[in-house]
């Protein structure tokens, strides 16, 4: 490897998709020696997006949930698992991540896949009832409550996690109010257009949809248990149950001080690497995608999984400059099922000049609009239409220019 | 090599028709058709990358 130096130990901090991919493209790739999976949480790999659809819905046990590598099983990879152990120190120096307890873990290779977790709203109480989502134990937390029969479940925030949660407790029979600080849903994401028909399929679903209305606190009842939420124009609603779900923050804060950047996110060069013999991947790493010209830090399924098999060939490649190592430059993807309806998103919408709908209609929200930046096809949307999605996915990755994406034969 | 499809779990994201198009079609049905189910060993790499990138866990290889 790097520098005649030999790599006989890769410690894997994070235990989830991108983590997982890392270990399992180390192995695949001929990587002989130790390794170590540091998890903070107590499971195995699993999938998180069944976490607000089909294990809050019932209709899929935990047993569904793990991962596992594609051809052979976990117990082949040789992984060393420390599972339920948190990372809170990286000593570059001596070569060692330090874990909460004060265990070192001595590595020559390092794979930064730590994530992300949910925010938390400013003043948020720790009230019965009032749930985050983005873990094995939170789904399944939430999922009690959601059996119990609430009167009222309110979503804070209608992002993608917080809009399959209320479709999901809609399709369970529940009553549903998704409060939403912004004047769209998904705004920043999808644009004004896009978002306001997301907004309509909740509404058409029975959602009580409430635009600009932010949570100026809760109410709990005798027992210590959220009994209403007060909004930002005064009114309040009832809620039995709160799910909040207002963006994910990356965890980064077991690095400050190790010498690495930490910048909304660990940062990273175009080929996934942080500093020699340390990668990073998933929701935790932001890097220049030189696709777009854009640094970015996703935190997609499909992104987890690819820059976990990416910045573990960077690692297999070691430090030398003579080594080719590859830029990651994919185009995003990512999907959301809410009701009916399966979006997905490829590519970029932020920034774009242009958007347009080249097959379909918004008002039966069956339909392709395709984003432009500068004179090039820089995203695809889909409302149920993957295969269009797919094509116009491969424009992008082919560089197409807008006239040629407008040009392409949707159908 | 046997190629099987759970379709109680497939959602028909196509990310297995990008991968391995040989194989897999999603048509504008929405319904993933298996072209081959016993595809030939020089494709087994792509099939590979097909279960890794299903996003259901959908597809299996046997043998």
């Amino acid at each position: 490897m790097s520098h005649g130096r030999s790599l006989d130990h890769v410690v894997v901090v994070g235990g989830s998709l991108a983590g997982l991919r890392a270990v399992e493209t180390l192995r695949h790739e001929g990587y002989e020696g130790r390794l170590t999976v540091v998890g903070a949480e107590a499971h195995l790999p699993y999938d998180r997006p069944p976490l607000s659809k089909q294990v809050l819905s019932g209709k899929w046990g935990t047993d569904r949930l793990w991962l596992g590598p594609v051809g052979t099983s976990i117990e082949d990879l040789d992984v060393q698992w420390r599972l339920g152990s948190t990372a809170t120190g990286l000593d570059l120096g001596d070569r060692s991540v330090i874990l909460a307890g004060g265990d070192r873990v001595g590595f020559d290779g390092l794979v930064v896949a730590t994530g992300s977790r949910v925010r938390r709203l400013n003043d948020q109480p720790d009230l019965a009832g009032i749930h985050l989502l983005r873990t094995l134990d939170d789904g399944l937390a939430l999922k009690a409550d959601l059996d119990a029969g609430p009167a009222r479940v309110v979503v804070v925030g209608a992002g993608f996690i917080g809009s399959e949660v209320a479709a999901t407790a809609r399709q369970m029979g529940l009553e549903v109010t998704v409060l939403e600080a912004l004047p769209v849903p998904l705004q920043r994401g999808l644009g004004d257009t896009m978002g306001m028909v997301c907004a309509g399929l909740h509404r058409d679903h029975g959602v009580d949809l409430r635009l600009s209305t932010g949570v100026d606190g809760f109410e709990a009842d005798g027992a210590g248990r959220v009994a209403r939420v007060r909004l930002s124009d005064g009114s309040h609603v009832e809620a039995d149950v709160v799910v909040v779900g207002v963006g994910v923050i990356p965890n980064t804060e077991w690095l400050e001080g190790s010498g690495l950047t930490v910048d909304n996110g660990v940062v990273c060069d175009e080929t996934c690497r942080a500093a020699p013999g340390v990668v990073a991947a998933g929701d935790v790493a932001r890097w220049p995608n030189r696709r777009f010209g854009e640094t970015m830090r996703l935190e997609h399924w499909d992104n987890a999984q690819d820059q976990g098999e990416h910045a573990a060939r960077t690692l297999l490649a070691g430090d030398d400059a003579t080594v080719a190592t590859h830029a990651y430059e994919p185009v995003p993807w990512f999907w959301s099922d809410q009701y009916d309806r399966k979006i997905q998103l490829a590519g970029r919408s932020n920034d774009a000049d242009t958007v347009e709908v080249v097959d379909g209609s918004l008002e039966e929200r069956r339909f392709v609009a395709i984003y432009g930046r500068r004179g090039r096809l820089s995203g695809v949307l889909g409302f149920n239409r993957p295969v269009l999605v797919m094509r116009y996915r491969q424009l992008i990755e082919q560089g197409a220019a807008w006239d040629e994406a407008l040009a392409a034969v949707a159908g | 090599m046997r190629v099987v499809v759970d379709f109680d779990l497939c959602e028909s994201n196509a990310l297995c028709m990008a991968a391995a198009p040989e194989v897999f079609e999603v048509r504008d049905d929405d319904f993933l058709y298996v072209l081959q189910e016993e595809p030939p060993e020089a494709l087994r790499e792509k099939v590979e990358e097909a279960v890794r990138r299903c996003p259901k866990q959908a597809i299996k290889i046997e043998g």
